[in-house]
């Protein structure tokens, strides 16, 4: 069965896994294999969970603050290489800044910092680590979480 | 069901009848593996429905006009198709959207009248979310009981905890024919025969199992049965409802408004005949007139010649694919005991990164948990890939998943 039929699509060459795919790069990857800054912290200021239903991603975030700046920021959790690689970049790009900033922080800046284009659908799993981000820090600010 | 002589399928024939199969996407011609979420349309289906469109549009029963009678006459075909390949009679068949309102038909119709407080209802926990929710949602108005049967690890129901719920009293059992996530084929005909002899009524879930393999409700001796269109080369939007001709006549109407009743009053109504007491205004007439075409079409090719192609494909892809380090396949992998829907996990890669990558291979597979989010956490994974498969899949394509799987594996150091 199948056999003229697959040289015949053959034939027209289908390309092979080279390049992988246009959003696995190889920071993606190895972010997932050997994330940034995942843990936990002890009595952290600021700490929020929240979920991907679809997805099944998990992801928590914790945060300890000296006034409010970040002094220290951990996450945990579980998702796919997307929402994972953005987890450790964004804790990253938080450290040291003020809450204030880090609220100022938008979809842009986790596109730019994962340098990939992406479907509707990834997205969700892109902005899933800075939607929780900001849902802990307005419920630290104890303002409505208006994210 | 019509009998076709036993013989492989002529599946390079079969492709060219499928326009979307005709294209490239991303330059690379179309590996489509995702059958059990949605069929691919050939010509054929969809030319029935131009047709009707452009040559014979009108609403259907109550028109007085040729192409109106060409309409009806059109619609009413398609249900003797239907009829015939599932071996009903005509009365018996009712024109859906899709399985999921079947199913809520009858907790609605049937369920609301003979669901009393107390009742248990038997499922089990390979369900699909549409053999749940209306069920739950019975349960929940009646103060009934949902009960589950368990499955064993190889994705095979637990027949004696079946016994012990049915010895334990149950009023009515909804089951699966056809996991769409373990692929299981479950004994339905025993179970139904051992329902029966404890008084026990029986739907049976065939969303899975009518497009891909001989069904017979007689055979089967259920009582209701379901199944949608879009997964068997008809459109979306069409399904169909079947139901034993004495349990429908007894059954109060689902929807109401024109075309089900037989006469209106302004404070009472009395109800058409089966199956029109169940198609509540005006039905979806090309739906109904595609899935005939479609039906023509896996008759054309007979029903135990699609079941064993699939059997086929399905065992050639368990072979190469048990081979790849790292994967984990659930389900039975006896190709006797499955249809041709395979899911997986590989490594510790979330599902959807899975079909991501294979999706820019031109491939299309299914990740996630398959509404099914019960079976999802009675396997303990939060989804799975699936690849399942049809009429006009090679094993080529397969050999080109699993080079890829292969691929991916590397990159992603499973
Ligand atoms: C086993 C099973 N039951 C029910 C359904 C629901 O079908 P539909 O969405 O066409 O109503 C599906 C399809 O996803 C299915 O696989």
């Amino acid at each position: 069965m199948g056999n003229r039929l697959s040289s015949k699509l053959l034939g027209e060459g289908k390309g092979g896994i080279q390049g992988m795919s246009e959003i696995y790069t190889r920071m993606i990857i190895d972010l997932y294999r050997n994330p940034l800054n995942y843990g936990e912290i002890e009595k952290p200021d600021i700490k929020a969970k929240d979920t991907n239903p679809i997805c099944g991603d998990i992801i928590e975030i914790q945060i300890k603050l000296n006034k409010d700046i970040i002094k220290d920021v951990k996450f945990n959790g579980k998702g796919c290489a997307i929402s994972m690689a953005s987890a450790s970049l964004l804790t990253e790009m938080i450290k040291g800044k003020s809450i204030d900033e880090s609220l100022k922080m938008d979809k842009n800046d986790i596109l730019d910092a994962l340098g990939i284009k992406m479907s509707l659908v990834r997205l969700k799993c892109a902005l899933l680590p800075l939607r929780t981000l900001k849902m802990g820090i307005y419920s630290y600010l104890g303002k409505s979480d208006k994210v | 069901m019509r009998k076709v002589p036993r013989k492989p399928i002529d599946v390079e024939k079969i492709r060219k009848d499928f326009p979307i199969f005709n294209q490239k996407i991303k330059g690379m011609p179309y590996i489509y593996l995702d059958n059990a979420a949605t069929s691919q349309r050939p010509n054929q289906v969809i030319k029935a429905m131009n047709d009707y469109y452009q040559m014979y549009n009108a609403t259907i029963h109550r028109a007085l006009y040729e192409l109106g009678e060409k309409a009806t006459d059109a619609y009413e075909e398609s249900r003797e198709k239907v009829a015939k390949f599932i071996n009903a009679s005509p009365e018996e068949v009712i024109f859906v959207r899709n399985t999921t309102e079947a199913i809520n038909l009858v907790a609605y119709s049937w369920g609301r009248s003979n669901i009393k407080e107390g009742d248990k209802i038997l499922l089990t926990v390979m369900e699909h979310h549409s053999n749940i929710i209306p069920w739950q949602l019975l349960a929940k108005e009646k103060k009934a009981h949902l009960e589950f049967i368990d499955i064993y690890d190889n994705g095979l129901l637990k027949m004696d905890e079946f016994e012990k719920f049915i010895g334990e009293g149950i009023r009515f059992m909804s089951l699966v024919h056809v996991s769409n996530v373990l692929g299981t084929v479950n004994p339905v005909k025993k179970m139904v025969d051992y329902a029966h002899k404890n008084g026990v009524l029986v739907l049976i879930d065939a969303a899975q199992s009518a497009p891909h393999m001989p069904v017979d409700v007689h055979d089967i001796g259920c009582d209701f049965l379901a199944f949608s269109g879009h997964k068997m080369l008809g459109p979306t939007g069409i399904g169909v409802l079947y139901g034993k001709r004495e349990l429908l006549e007894n059954m109060g109407p689902f929807l109401g408004g024109g075309d089900m009743i037989k006469e209106v009053h302004l404070r009472e109504a009395s109800w058409n005949e089966i199956p029109w007491k169940f198609e509540a205004g005006t039905p979806n007439i090309a739906g109904a007139i595609g899935l005939g075409a479609a039906v023509d079409y896996l008759n054309n090719i007979g029903m135990e010649n699609v079941k064993e192609h699939e059997k086929e494909l399905t065992k050639y892809a368990l072979d190469k694919m048990m081979r790849i380090k790292g994967i984990n396949i659930y389900g039975t992998k006896n190709v006797e005991l499955r249809g041709g829907v395979i899911s997986f996990n590989l490594g510790d890669m979330h599902p959807h990164d899975l079909a991501s990558i294979l999706d820019n291979e031109g491939i299309s597979i299914r990740a996630g948990h398959h509404c099914a989010q019960p079976l999802m956490d009675r396997l303990g994974v939060v989804g799975t890939a699936r690849a399942s498969f049809y009429i006009y899949n090679t094993e080529w394509e397969i050999d080109y998943l699993v080079n890829s799987l292969e691929k991916v594996r590397e990159v992603f150091k499973v």
